[in-house]
């Protein structure tokens, strides 16, 4: 429908059957649409739909022989043959990710002309250079002091940076990957201001976001993604949140988990009006809940909603930047440490296993039994062989696939490296167990498996927290779901009243009352 | 791929290909010496001799191969050993002539000389201690990173050094403490330890094979066991017996020995063994595995001290005095050692028996162009560059693995 009156003379860029495999996942599946020249032109989708995916391939990230399907950008095709940015910046299509990737130490105009520094004889132009900063500042009606250091710039004004830094190169097309994520109210609205700017002068954007409103203020088109697969591109004028929700999680459930009676038992854990204070920030916000024995807590939320500051704050993270009350098994407990959780037994499988939870250079077996040595050694030895045994019933349990325990963990598939940083923490016997998005970039077997485990463990009266990205896996599998925007609960529902679009409602319940800056 | 059938994989002989490279390359360097030199590299008495100047160096290596691992570096060692001798020779020429004298009147002057060696080694042990302490307390605890406080300490204890010295050498040493650095064990000892050596060797391996029945683990056929064993005990004995073919096992090289040994154990078989390599690995993921990180980088630096306190006295007894340029740039042998034996300045990789052996090509390279009269300058060259081609290999050797 939509997509299809957009007349081909007029489209700057045209994405026909993209597909992109990663080993053990299709992250594209045969993506077509285009985009016309001048639009703001949006991209939804829930986590995992294939937006950055898409925006790699458009940045030049991933090159030409590594996708199927063509791309043609004003009607010539993009044959990007390095993984380097610098060709897809040469054919006028600049990135700008959420994150600002700059020189905290150098200032705006060093930034900006970063790699193309005006010159004369290898001698940098000082004058000119700063000049031209201005020039395209006040042409863009960008405002940032042009001789600052980036590092005494708000996030805000970082994107801002990034974004000129994209326009002195003469862009022709500007995507923005969430460059909304990290700003407040009043940096969004300055934004929006800054993008119907370049609209004015001809620039075309590819907008990215999970705050769907922002879609409804500047984009001309939204094109939804849904499983690596274009759902539908629609003219925003035609169409509202609500429709683009259900096309962004409207799917049938299939079987995709397993069936399991819950029967939870006694409050474990409380949490009491938990407030954490992080980098003079509030990542956390009077948040409170309680847990029961045998049962599944889900906690939805979009990236940067504050569920993993929560259960790290839980885990001991924030030490005492942490207000608020924790109680468990009715008794109140102070934890300053990961050492400190443990001892309680709370065990958390965290969110970047290769970053946070194993030791990629190390054998499996030490990485097993690392948070567990004391079990089987005294000040002066390690019982080896009593190491190994219970390692080997661990892996055996998680049916961990290793050619050996004594392989290196690097070697290993991201499910199976995941089931190792779970076989840890199983070791140790948890009472509570968090585990923060489990599955992310686990192939559906490996999946399921997890999903059965994580079920036995609850029927052995384990209390289990689960965050995820993904909405059918908090559906499918939790007793309760609580729902985090922004550092706060926004909702806790039962497992017979949610319903994604529910989820997603609350997830982007921007409750903007309270800016922070 | 049937999941887990790893027990046959189980390795008898622990020791990495790394380390087989370096072994390759030791042998390699002691042959070419060994030919330019008519033989003389290889006599049984430059062997000794090349065996006590490592002595020093190895301490410092054994310590930093802990603090490599977990992603340190210790710059300080080389001052603060010459620091520890100072303090040794100033105890025993100046301050425990005057005094202990009059404390015991009664004691012979030999059992005062031993008495006062007694004493100075335990004043060096703790003073090296308590260096490493403070040292790690600030870089475990404080967050400056350990290059500048060490390189600081590097700085300040060479202050000592000259503080302490005034510029002189200080003399004379007790006889008893040079005899720890150059004495030499009499022949009949020095089997009697090859000996007992074996006898626990065998007993390990039997220990070993009775553990894993225990536990269910599959056991290599006992004659293969015996001959491992075997293999290992001929090492040892023929050791002894080239050794015992010049003067004797020196008592230098036996310390050094069991200090290899118990800090082999200590990376192997302990939890805090498993904590450096982890806190190394990924400090963040050891941290989170409820790991004290910072107590386990204190103690390395604690065990690096105290390893300098032994090699502070080995070094005064080895030059009788204590002298200014004492330690001079032996942080950078040690570290090259550690390096050459195959340990990441990165973090997380490394082992005692490596740097032992990195220790052991180093000072070969050191002793055989000596023994050739090579200029000094030349030395300082070749040693350069194959500390630089040793890593080089080692890094594109790790690529390709990664690849």
């Amino acid at each position: 429908m939509g997509g299809n009156n957009i007349l081909k003379d007029e489209c700057i860029l045209r994405i026909e059957s993209v597909t992109k495999d990663f080993p053990g996942i299709r992250a594209l599946s045969n993506v077509s649409f285009k985009i016309k020249k001048g639009d703001i032109h949006g991209l939804c989708g829930e986590n995992g739909a294939g937006k950055s995916t898409l925006v790699k391939i458009l940045a030049g990230v991933y090159p030409h022989h590594t996708y199927e399907g063509k791309i043609y950008f004003n009607d010539k095709e993009l044959k990007f043959t390095s993984s380097s940015i610098e060709e897809a910046i040469k054919e006028g299509i600049a990135t700008v990710y959420q994150e600002p990737v700059l020189v905290p130490q150098m200032t705006v105009g060093e930034n900006i002309f970063l790699g193309r520094e005006p010159e004369d004889k290898g001698i940098i132009n000082w004058s000119k250079l700063f000049s031209d900063t201005k020039k395209i500042l006040k042409k863009y009606e960008l405002n940032i002091p042009f001789f600052a250091k980036v590092s005494t710039l708000s996030v805000g004004q970082q994107q801002m940076v990034e974004i000129a830094k994209a326009l002195v190169q003469e862009i022709k097309l500007l995507i923005l990957d969430e460059p909304t994520s990290a700003l407040n109210e009043a940096e969004v609205n300055y934004l929006m201001e800054i993008l119907k700017n370049l609209k004015d002068n001809g620039v075309t954007c590819i907008y990215i976001s999970h705050r769907l409103e922002e879609f409804f203020r500047i984009t001309d088109n939204i094109t939804v993604l849904r499983d690596g697969r274009v759902v539908d591109t629609v003219r925003t004028v035609d169409t509202s949140e609500e429709k683009v929700i259900a096309m962004m999680v409207g799917r049938e459930m299939k079987k995709r988990f397993p069936v399991r009676n819950s029967k939870p038992g006694e409050k474990i854990l409380e949490v009491k009006d938990l407030s954490v204070l992080a980098q003079r920030k509030m990542v956390i916000k009077n948040v409170s809940f309680d847990l029961r024995k045998g049962e599944i807590l889900g906690i939805a939320g979009l990236m940067g909603s504050g569920r993993t500051e929560l259960v790290t704050a839980i885990f001991g993270e924030y030490g005492k930047h942490v207000t608020g009350e924790i109680f468990l098994e009715g008794k109140p407990v102070k934890i300053n440490s990961a050492r400190d959780a443990m001892k309680y037994g709370i065990s958390l499988v965290p969110e970047d296993r290769k970053k946070m939870g194993l030791v990629l250079i190390q054998e499996v077996f030490k990485n097993i039994s690392l948070s567990n040595l004391r079990k089987f050694s005294n000040a002066l030895s390690i019982d080896k062989y009593k190491e190994l045994k219970e390692c080997k019933k661990y892996a055996d349990y998680l049916t961990i696939k290793t050619p050996s325990l004594f392989t290196i963990t690097e070697s290993l598939s991201g499910g199976n490296q995941q089931k190792v940083v779970i076989a840890k923490w199983l070791m140790s016997n948890p009472k509570i167990l968090i585990l923060d998005d489990p599955t992310r970039g686990i192939d559906v077997g490996t999946k399921y498996e997890i999903y059965n485990l994580i079920n036995r463990l609850a029927e052995n009266g384990v209390g289990i927290i689960m965050i995820s990205s993904e909405l059918e896996e908090i559906l499918g599998m939790s007793d309760r779901i609580t729902v985090m925007c922004e550092g706060e609960c926004t909702g806790i529902l039962d497992r017979k009243d949610a319903t994604q679009e529910r989820i997603m409602a609350l997830a982007s319940t921007t409750k903007r009352s309270h800016s922070y800056s | 791929m049937k999941p887990l059938n790893f027990i046959h994989k189980i390795k008898k002989i622990k020791i990495d290909i790394r380390a087989y490279t370096l072994i390759f390359a030791l042998l390699v360097i002691w042959l070419l010496f060994g030919s330019l030199t008519g033989g003389v590299f290889l006599s049984s008495r430059n062997f000794s001799n090349l065996l006590r100047q490592m002595t020093i160096v190895s301490f410092l290596s054994i310590g930093m191969t802990l603090v490599i691992i977990t992603g340190n570096i210790d710059l300080s060692v080389g001052s603060m050993i010459g620091f520890i001798s100072v303090i040794a020779a100033y105890l025993q020429a100046v301050m425990f002539p005057t005094f202990l004298p009059g404390l015991f009147p009664t004691l012979s002057v030999e059992l005062l000389g031993i008495l006062s060696t007694i004493i100075t080694i335990i004043i060096c042990l703790l003073l090296g201690l308590l260096i490493g302490i403070c040292q790690g307390y600030i870089v475990a605890y404080g967050g400056v990173p350990a290059f500048i406080v060490t390189l600081g300490g590097m700085l300040v204890l060479r202050g000592g050094v000259l503080g302490v010295t005034r510029g002189k050498t200080i003399v004379p040493i007790e006889d008893s403490l040079r005899l720890i650095a150059q004495g030499y064990l009499s022949k009949n000892p020095g089997i009697l330890i090859a000996v007992i050596a074996i006898i626990i060797i065998f007993l390990i391996t039997l220990q070993s094979r009775t553990k894993k029945k225990q536990y269910g683990l599959e056991i290599k056929p006992l004659p293969y066991d015996l001959v491992v064993a075997s293999v290992y005990s001929a090492l040892v004995l023929g050791f002894v017996l080239i050794m015992n073919s010049y003067k004797g096992l020196q008592i230098p090289v036996l310390i050094m020995t069991i200090i290899a040994i118990l800090f082999t154990y200590l990376t192997n078989n302990t939890r805090f063994g498993r904590y450096i390599y982890a806190v190394g690995g990924n400090r963040e993921a050891a941290r989170l595995s409820g790991i004290n990180v910072q107590s386990v980088v204190l103690k390395t630096y604690a065990l690096i001290g105290l390893l300098g306190g032994v090699a502070g006295i080995v070094l005064t007894g080895y030059v009788a005095a204590g002298t200014t340029s004492g330690g001079m740039n032996y942080e950078l042998s040690a570290i090259g050692g550690c390096v050459m034996g195959g340990t990441s300045l990165m973090g997380g990789i490394g082992t005692v028996f490596g740097a032992l052996m990195g220790t052991l090509l180093m000072t070969s390279l050191e002793n055989g162009m000596s023994v050739m009269n090579m200029s000094v300058f030349w030395q300082y060259i070749v040693k350069g560059l194959i500390l630089i081609l040793a890593v080089y290999v080692d890094v594109t050797s790790r690529k390709n693995k990664s690849l």
